[in-house]
């Protein structure tokens, strides 16, 4: 058992120093949230603060308020597509296939179990070194133009990007085991990149959508970890809101930006949304495990 | 000596292709032995379904005395050095080696004893800390030979391990790895191309479209199939003209004529018969090149 860890230790060490060293997938996995913050540079803030003003029209509402809820809004977005884009983009478990460095890890006593939760743990810290970044970076930034964040909200965020870049890791090196070349991962990175901000809301917000679309990112997991950001983000901000404005106006924008979501009309609590985020990551597991099993068999064929 | 491997009617297919098609041989304790072939002939699977990553059709094979399918209780008594590096190329020799040493139980202690042993008996130490990438063919190679050898594998697998290598590091490789078999009883498997490097080996395999076409040792190998070689450097002119008479064929390269003989009593009883026509001259034994030529009717890759 011992050894496992210390196999486990320096496997990961590996992968996460070889991750960092190349620059190109570093720099890959950086793409989508420097897509979201030149979007809201450039005209997703206008946008939101015109949606924010016409629904409370004819009232008004500070300037702080409104960056501060626009400037969550972004970094929700953020969070929610880097915890994901990002670990799939910062694998290197298909890179060690190309150069067959896979084969020395096979033909030593390592258990191919840990060498797959090696890949998944670098993958993880990797993501989360990313990540938890990018939400300092947030963090500053509201603290700049406006901060309403309680210790317990952060706390949901640090907490929601722990779950959710597990979870998307799992997934990712599900699918980087049955792949052998980098044209796939590239393939599904760009793919990724390009669709999961919308599927997760994160351009767009989902009530905008239409309902057909509600109803089918319902079943995704990672419309519950953006909803989830959204809440931590930007609930501080909208009670600040209700001081000045009428329930009903507080409520429509909470509706309007995926603040509060349902799922056929129940509403979804945090509890709920955190529950959905732990079931996603034992399944997840539970299909590493299973796709480690799978290829073990189709190698040794 | 005990048999360290034993391997059983061994078969492996790809679709249509028999890889490796019923080969039988097995491997003593401490012995230097030698799988010859062309590419493809099938000595690559033979290694990879002797180190678990490939399966076998069919078959018996056995190291240790445990059946393959135990293949992870094998693995630590195994080093391998593979045709072509497959460390880390933008990490330090010595952390490739250091993340490979780990997955073998050693501590770091072991590992930083074990390092500073090879890294001095193979003048490792000036480019330990360099990127892989960016060391030479021969570097490379020595590392690669230290990962095998770092855990002290009872056997260790060399696939083609001296490609590429000029001539003083593979003397380097070759001393050292002798150096092992005398002093920890280590038992080397060598796929080659090379005869020089095959002629060295304690037994010899030749394997041909996943058969064995020849085994025994290169001793037994040459008597064989390779015959005797007379090689006639002084001569009456009369002799070329009674070879001719008698149909006995011969090649003449810069004044040397040179006869094969099937053996050696066949050459000697033609000296006795033309004492008075030949001057000077040698008896050559054949070499593993003309063996493996006899066998498959292919010539190996020459350095």
């Amino acid at each position: 058992m011992k050894q496992n860890f210390v196999s486990l230790f320096y496997l990961t060490r590996r992968n996460v120093k070889l991750y960092f060293l190349d620059r190109m997938t570093f720099f890959v996995s950086l793409i989508t949230p420097l897509i979201l913050l030149v979007l809201f540079a450039t005209f997703l803030k206008r946008t939101y603060e015109d949606t924010i003003l016409a629904t409370i029209a004819p009232m008004t509402m500070d300037r702080k308020l409104l960056d501060a809820f626009t400037g969550g809004w972004l970094f929700s977005s953020v969070l929610s597509t880097s915890c994901v884009t990002v670990s799939f983009c910062s694998g290197t478990m298909t890179l060690d296939k190309i150069n067959h460095v896979d084969v020395d890890f096979r033909v030593s006593p390592a258990k191919p179990i840990v060498i797959q939760i090696g890949y998944v743990l670098a993958n993880y810290l990797a993501t989360l070194c990313v990540c938890l970044v990018l939400l300092l970076i947030g963090l500053v930034y509201l603290a700049v133009v406006g901060f309403y964040l309680s210790a317990i909200d952060v706390l949901m965020v640090v907490a929601n990007v722990l779950l959710t870049s597990l979870f998307a890791t799992l997934i990712a090196n599900v699918l980087w085991t049955f792949s052998k070349s980098q044209g796939v991962v590239s393939g599904v990175c760009t793919l990724l990149s390009a669709l999961y901000g919308f599927l997760c809301g994160a351009y767009m917000p989902i009530d905008s959508m239409g309902e057909a679309f509600h109803v089918f990112t319902g079943f995704l997991p990672g419309t519950y970890s953006t909803v989830l950001f959204r809440k931590a983000f930007l609930e501080g901000t909208l009670s600040e809101m209700s001081v000045i404005l009428p329930g009903e106006a507080v409520s429509g924008i909470a509706g309007g930006f995926d603040v509060n979501y349902d799922f056929f009309g129940r509403d979804v609590s945090i509890a709920m949304l955190f529950l959905v985020g732990i079931l996603s990551v034992i399944v997840g597991f539970g299909l590493l495990v299973l796709a480690t099993f799978l290829k073990k068999k189709c190698l040794s064929d | 000596m005990d048999n360290i491997i034993e391997i059983r009617e061994l078969r492996k297919s790809f679709g249509d292709v028999k890889a490796v098609d019923g080969i039988s041989f097995s491997v003593r304790k401490g012995e230097l032995f030698a799988f010859l072939g062309v590419n493809g002939a099938g000595k690559s699977t033979t290694i990879s379904i002797l180190v678990g990553t490939l399966k076998k059709d069919s078959g018996e094979c056995y190291v240790e005395g445990r059946p393959i399918e135990e293949i992870d209780k094998l693995l630590p008594d195994i080093g391998i050095v593979f045709q072509s590096s497959v460390l880390d190329s933008r990490i330090s020799a010595r952390d490739n080696l250091l993340y490979r040493a780990m997955l073998y139980g050693m501590s770091r202690k072991e590992f930083e004893e074990g390092l500073s042993q090879f890294a001095k008996r193979l003048q490792l130490s000036d480019f330990l800390k360099r990127p892989v990438g960016k060391l030479s063919g021969g570097q490379r190679r020595k590392v690669d030979i230290v990962r095998a050898l770092l855990h002290h594998p009872k056997i260790l697998i060399l696939d083609e391990p001296t490609t590429g290598l000029d001539p003083m590091t593979r003397k380097m490789v070759w001393e050292f790895v002798e150096e092992l078999r005398e002093r920890e009883g280590l038992t080397v498997i060598l796929t080659t191309h090379y005869m020089e490097e095959a002629s060295q080996a304690d037994h010899v395999v030749i394997i041909d479209h996943g058969k064995i076409v020849a085994s025994g040792t290169p001793l037994e190998l040459k008597k064989e199939y390779a015959g005797d070689y007379l090689r006639i450097y002084r001569c009456e002119e009369s002799l070329q003209g009674y070879l001719k008479e008698e149909g006995i064929p011969f090649r003449k390269d810069n004044g040397t004529l040179t006869i094969l003989f099937e053996e050696t009593k066949a050459a000697k009883k033609f000296l006795v018969e033309n004492e008075k026509r030949i001057e000077d001259f040698e008896i050559v034994k054949g070499t593993m090149d003309d063996v493996f030529l006899a066998v498959t009717g292919k010539e190996l890759e020459r350095r």
